[in-house]
């Protein structure tokens, strides 16, 4: 548990030096307008993420409450590997977690939650 | 096999806030069972009368109570009840009806479910009455919707008033079934990893979109229900089908075996409390 805790302590400082020097590297480069909105598409879609039936997130329609709205993710989420895990299996962080394990089931595939993590970032 | 095990695990590591999954299904009795459920709802929703909670969600949601409330003024299962009242008073081809299998009295509620000791199997209404269609020679009836749902529906409109009851006698073959139950509720299944106390205890109150969860308790006492979203009366079964297959899990054949020990564990829960059905829902 402190482990964790601690490496992400650190991961999370890193993160802020990078964004500071705003030279933050990401995986696939800087997200284009086409990605970001393809993100979302797939973050409201009912049939792939579905993430309104319980998050509140910017514009969204009729949205649920099981989970906290989706706001300022960039301040809370500055490691890009932790907000994309959150999404891939959110049991890592919390193994009574009521949001489903996106990625290691299979409903969505890693190139749609690497999407989703572009749009978040916008929020 | 895997499966099992994955859903076990997930009994033993759900949140904290559910004390009865921390543990193996095993671990407790059904009496320690039922108070750590009361207490559990009791502090939710503080102040809600046990009777209540057999409205389901109106219990809690003041804002859809009142439209609910008119409904049930007129209510749309009423032909329902009168298509089963004819079939309970019309004679099979041998003559007999189903007064003959039921003591000659529709109202048999309290009576179910019950551990069958000479079957070893819990028997539900539903199964009792196919049951005794089949033991006069008459076709069994689809156990979701339909015909068996107006007969239901009758017989627990006959039934209101009558509290639920459901004792697990000390027979281990009866516990099984009650413990299998128990695992079933607390074990996370499908693509979307729910459990159904994921949300109808953990997340009772909340909202999926904008339908409020309604709580577990009391969840046996109303059926069938005429959804308006089916636009016609359900049993029981065909809601726990529907609510596996909303986390994108297999649904279990109605009156299975699954579906039978869930009843049982869900009802024995909500001892206490009238049954009321049939009832109506969004
Ligand atoms: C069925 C419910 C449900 C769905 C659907 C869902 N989540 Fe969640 N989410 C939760 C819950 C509950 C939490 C609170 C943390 C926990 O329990 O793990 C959470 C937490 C989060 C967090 C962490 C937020 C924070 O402030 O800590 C992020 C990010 C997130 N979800 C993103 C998503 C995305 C993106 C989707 C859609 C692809 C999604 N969620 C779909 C229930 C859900
Ligand atoms: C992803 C969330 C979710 C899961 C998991 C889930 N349900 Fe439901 N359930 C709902 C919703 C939404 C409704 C309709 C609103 C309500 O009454 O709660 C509902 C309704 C019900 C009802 C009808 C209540 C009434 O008064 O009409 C029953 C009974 C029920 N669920 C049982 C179960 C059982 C048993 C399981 C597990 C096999 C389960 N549910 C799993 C979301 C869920």
């Amino acid at each position: 548990m402190r482990k964790t805790a601690s490496f992400a302590t650190t991961a999370v400082s890193l993160a802020a030096l990078f964004a500071g020097a705003s030279m933050m590297p990401t995986a696939a480069g800087a997200a284009d307008a086409d990605t970001i909105k393809y993100g979302k598409e797939v973050a409201f879609d009912r049939k792939k993420g579905n993430c309104l039936s319980c998050h509140m997130i910017a514009d969204g329609e009729s949205p649920g409450d099981l989970g906290p709205p989706l706001i300022a993710m960039k301040a809370r989420f500055p490691d890009r590997e932790k907000l994309r895990a959150q999404i891939w299996d959110p049991m890592i962080a919390n193994p009574g977690t009521r949001m489903p394990p996106f990625g290691k089931y299979q409903a969505l595939s890693g190139k749609e939650i690497d999407a989703i993590v572009d749009y978040l970032y916008t929020l | 096999m895997k499966m099992t095990q994955l859903a076990l695990t997930a009994i033993c590591a759900i949140s904290a806030t559910v004390v009865m999954a921390d543990k193996k299904a095993t671990d407790t009795s059904p009496a320690e069972d039922l108070k750590v459920y009361r207490d559990y709802f009791n502090k939710r929703f503080p102040g809600i009368p046990l009777n209540e909670f057999g409205n389901g969600v109106y219990a809690i949601d003041k804002v859809s109570r009142d439209s609910w409330e008119a409904i049930e003024e007129f209510p749309p299962y009423e032909p329902m009840i009168e298509a089963g009242e004819a079939m309970w008073n019309k004679p099979f081809a041998n003559g007999k009806s189903f007064a003959s299998c039921f003591g000659n009295s529709p109202a048999q509620r309290k009576n179910y479910p019950h551990w069958d000791a000479k079957r070893k199997m819990v028997v539900t209404m539903e199964l009792a009455i196919n049951d005794c269609l089949e033991a006069n020679g008459e076709k069994p009836l689809g156990y979701n919707k339909g015909k068996i749902a107006d007969l239901a529906a009758y017989m627990a409109y006959q039934s209101r008033g009558q509290k639920i009851d459901v004792q697990i006698p000390n027979d281990p073959d009866a516990l099984a079934a009650y413990n299998d139950g128990k695992a079933f509720y607390f074990a996370r299944r499908g693509q979307l990893n729910f459990s159904c106390a994921s949300c109808h205890m953990e997340s009772a109150g909340m909202h999926v979109r904008t339908d409020t969860l309604s709580p577990a308790l009391g969840h046996a006492s109303g059926w069938p229900v005429y959804r308006s979203k089916w636009g016609e009366l359900g049993t029981l079964h065909r809601r726990f089908g529907g609510c596996n297959e909303q986390v994108r899990a297999k649904k279990f054949k109605p009156q299975g075996k699954e579906y039978r020990n869930l009843e049982y564990f869900l009802a024995h829960m909500s001892n206490g409390i009238e049954y009321n059905g049939p009832s109506s829902r969004k």
